[in-house]
């Protein structure tokens, strides 16, 4: 009992960070119905912003127990946010909007470049070594009913629900989110009615990017060692989260998370842990051949 | 339009001036008769990725022995440049590194890889190419089974494996717990996969249970699972023999969920990052190695003393195993009637009773180093303490360096000393 308690804490931990991860994913496919493969590797840059940052303010700020403490993990985060969201923004105009009205598959091929270039362009500038992440708050031990967690977790759950918060204020609650959601149901309507929908994709890779820069810092937190080629799998799982709760849709990519890192976490947990990296990919083949259109996605139902 | 052709151009006539340049070391110049031509010899190796601090350890330790050997006059009047290759810490790469030394370079000999996974992957193409491979730190069987021009300077793992085996039965003993162990092992890590036969297999031999066997991939990054379902077996020792980043890793979580027996390893672990990595949570966690830094006896602490003067750090194992790898492999030139393959092979094959800093090396029939010393070591307030030493040569029992017991291998003293 104690272990399924465990197993599914660690699970729920593991699935926040993809559900931040996914919600980009989801959004971009949304609004232009391309699946932005860079999107892995934009976490992992917010990951190694934070390294950078935290490092800096580690090697030049007294610490307390080796650690930032909240203020300056809050900075550092930040910092994260506004690199990525300007990498968001760069990437979009740069990479995808000079192909909008080229062939789906150009537009693909091109994320799939731009993420190479991310993975292998950061071996060349941050090395191919493995870093650790600095240490932003100390960290605690919890003990509830023989169920063992950390701060961190505790940590990670409440940040990603916070954002998760946010987005579906900012979709559903603001006129920009109205704009958003009219965009992704029909483009070319939404432009006629004087949407300036160039600013709305802008703003959707910002906003994805953002997330995903919340993702790469709380992963480092909960797991220190990084490298350049971290975001790979973590990208993989999130998009399969994504197509999971139904690709264009956002609860289901926050849903479509949490199932993925709990079921990773019982598979772990088993005698069949080698599989662990395979489940996430039975899993995408499965939905694929049974139910195409996700957990909650409808067709022609309302994408954002 | 102009300007896309001009850089289409431009890129085109850059990738064929890169792709056409000729090698530059290549020319014959290591297989030629010429008197004064520079010897190559090839080392590949882990210089970046999750084992990096492998691959440049033993290149510094291979640097030091190349350049002392051609300060003493090289081989026969002729020295030795070694030409390195990173393998990224990947085994196809390793492959790749040595069929470019070998047909791009001609190197008469090569030197690598740490990882015995890689060594695995890159002596085939050693053998086929009749160009002998002496590997400083593979520990794995297999690795010299690969064929007749395949050696290693280090001890093996079934070896390495039946003494941790003892030593956690005693560990067990001493401290009155039950003989229970767990396992976490790396499914993609011959060397990983190696020990653990070996440690269950002995650990059972002496009335030891193996509570469970959990697994991970090395490059993971969580491995809450696998310690959660090892906490509930209730282990004495967590037997994890993997490599550096991904034990320091394993030891952070397997404290955050309240496990406090300790891990145990095996020369994998050898890194200056470990407890850089890991910090307080490998308090008490024992491994395996080759040789113990603070050893007092006057190979080793001469070796030491140069290491840190020229690259201003402590040497560990790997380096001093790269040092000996190149100093047994310029010990076999010297003895080689011509430098070329069988030749050197023949010589390598020869060695005996050369004094190494990891111990006296002795090729025997298998290509093997036989009677290495082996130590064990444990991590006490953040640094690398003597925790016992084997030695073949006074009848390989394990002697604990606990002050208390008379030390019966007076070379290695009973100093806990840190620096």
């Amino acid at each position: 009992m104690q272990e399924i308690l465990q197993n599914l804490l660690n699970g729920i931990a593991v699935g926040a960070i993809y559900a931040l991860i996914a919600l980009g994913y989801t959004m971009v496919y949304g609004i232009l119905k391309l699946i932005n493969f860079a999107h892995g590797d934009v976490f992992m840059l917010g990951s190694f912003v934070g390294f950078y940052a935290g490092g800096y303010a580690a090697r030049h700020l007294p610490s307390t127990n080796g650690a930032l403490g909240w203020g300056y993990a809050g900075l550092v985060m930040l910092i994260a946010m506004s690199v990525c969201g300007l990498f968001g923004f760069l990437n979009e105009r740069i990479a995808y909007r000079p192909l909008r009205n080229a062939p789906r598959i150009a537009s693909l091929i091109t994320a799939i470049g731009v993420s190479f270039l991310l993975e292998y362009g950061g071996q060349f500038v941050f090395g191919a070594d493995p870093k650790f992440f600095p240490t932003l708050v100390e960290k605690h031990l919890i003990n509830f009913g023989g169920v063992t967690t950390t701060n961190y977790q505790i940590i990670v759950l409440v940040v990603a629900v916070i954002f998760m918060g946010l987005l579906q204020y900012i979709i559903y609650g603001t006129k920009f989110g109205r704009a958003m959601r009219a965009v992704s149901y029909n483009f070319e309507t939404a432009s006629l009615m004087g949407i300036p929908t160039d600013r709305v994709i802008s703003m959707t890779f910002i906003i994805g990017s953002v997330l995903a820069a919340v993702a790469g810092i709380l992963y480092g937190l909960s797991y220190p060692k990084i490298d350049p080629l971290m975001g790979i799998m973590p990208g993989l799982k999130a998009f399969i989260a994504a197509v999971l709760g139904g690709i264009g849709n956002v609860p289901g990519a926050v849903v479509g998370g949490l199932i993925i890192g709990i079921i990773e976490s019982f598979v772990g947990g088993s005698q069949f842990s080698n599989y662990r990296d395979a489940i996430a990919f039975i899993i995408l083949i499965a939905i694929l051949l049974f139910r195409p259109s996700g957990l909650f996605g409808k067709y022609q139902a309302e994408k954002v | 339009m102009r300007k896309n052709a001009i850089i289409f151009i431009s890129l085109a006539v850059l990738s064929f001036g890169l792709l056409g340049c000729p090698p530059k070391e290549g020319g014959g110049a290591g297989t030629g008769a010429s008197g004064g031509a520079d010897i190559l010899v090839g080392e590949y190796g882990s210089m970046t990725g999750p084992q990096a601090t492998f691959g440049q350890s033993t290149h510094n330790g291979i640097m030091m022995a190349a350049d002392e050997v051609n300060a003493a006059g090289g081989i026969n009047g002729r020295k030795i440049k070694v030409l390195s290759e990173d393998d990224q810490s990947k085994q196809e790469e390793a492959a790749n590194a040595v069929t470019k030394l070998i047909s791009q370079n001609n190197v008469v000999a090569i030197l690598g890889e740490v990882a015995s996974s890689a060594s695995i992957a890159a002596a085939p193409i050693c053998q086929s190419a009749k160009v002998p491979m002496i590997t400083p730190s593979s520990t794995n069987d297999e690795v010299t089974r690969k064929g007749n021009f395949i050696f290693r300077i280090c001890f093996t793992d079934s070896y390495q494996g039946e003494y941790q085996a003892v030593f956690a039965d005693g560990w067990c003993t001493a401290n009155n717990k039950p003989k229970n162990v767990a396992m976490l092992t790396d499914v993609k890590s011959d060397y990983s996969q190696g020990l653990a036969k070996v440690f269950s297999a002995k650990f059972g031999t002496l009335g030891g249970k193996i509570a469970g066997t959990q697994s991970y991939a090395n490059g993971d990054s969580d491995f809450h699972s696998q310690l959660t379902a090892i906490k509930g077996t209730n282990p004495s020792i967590i037997y994890v023999p993997g490599y550096y980043t991904d034990i320091g890793q394993i030891a952070i979580q397997a404290r955050d969920l309240g496990i406090t027996a300790p891990l145990l390893g095996g020369d994998g672990w050898e890194s200056p990052r470990l407890i850089e990595i890991g910090g307080k949570s490998l308090e008490g966690c024992f491994y395996t190695n080759h040789y113990f830094y603070a050893d007092p006896s006057p190979v080793v602490s001469s070796f030491v003393q140069k290491y840190k003067e020229r690259y201003k750090q402590t040497p560990d194992a790997l380096a001093a195993l790269g040092y000996d790898a190149m100093k047994t492999l310029a010990d076999a030139m010297k003895r080689a009637a011509k430098l070329d393959g069988p030749s050197i092979r023949d010589a390598i094959g020869q060695t005996k009773g050369l004094v190494g800093v990891t111990g006296t090396i002795n090729i025997d029939a298998n290509r093997n180093a036989t009677g290495k010393k082996l130590v064990i070591e444990e991590i006490k307030n953040g640094q690398l303490t003597l925790k016992a030493t084997i030695d073949p040569a006074t009848g390989g029992k394990v002697v604990m360096n606990d002050g208390a017991a008379p030390s019966t291998t007076p070379s290695t003293a009973t100093s806990t000393t840190t620096h």
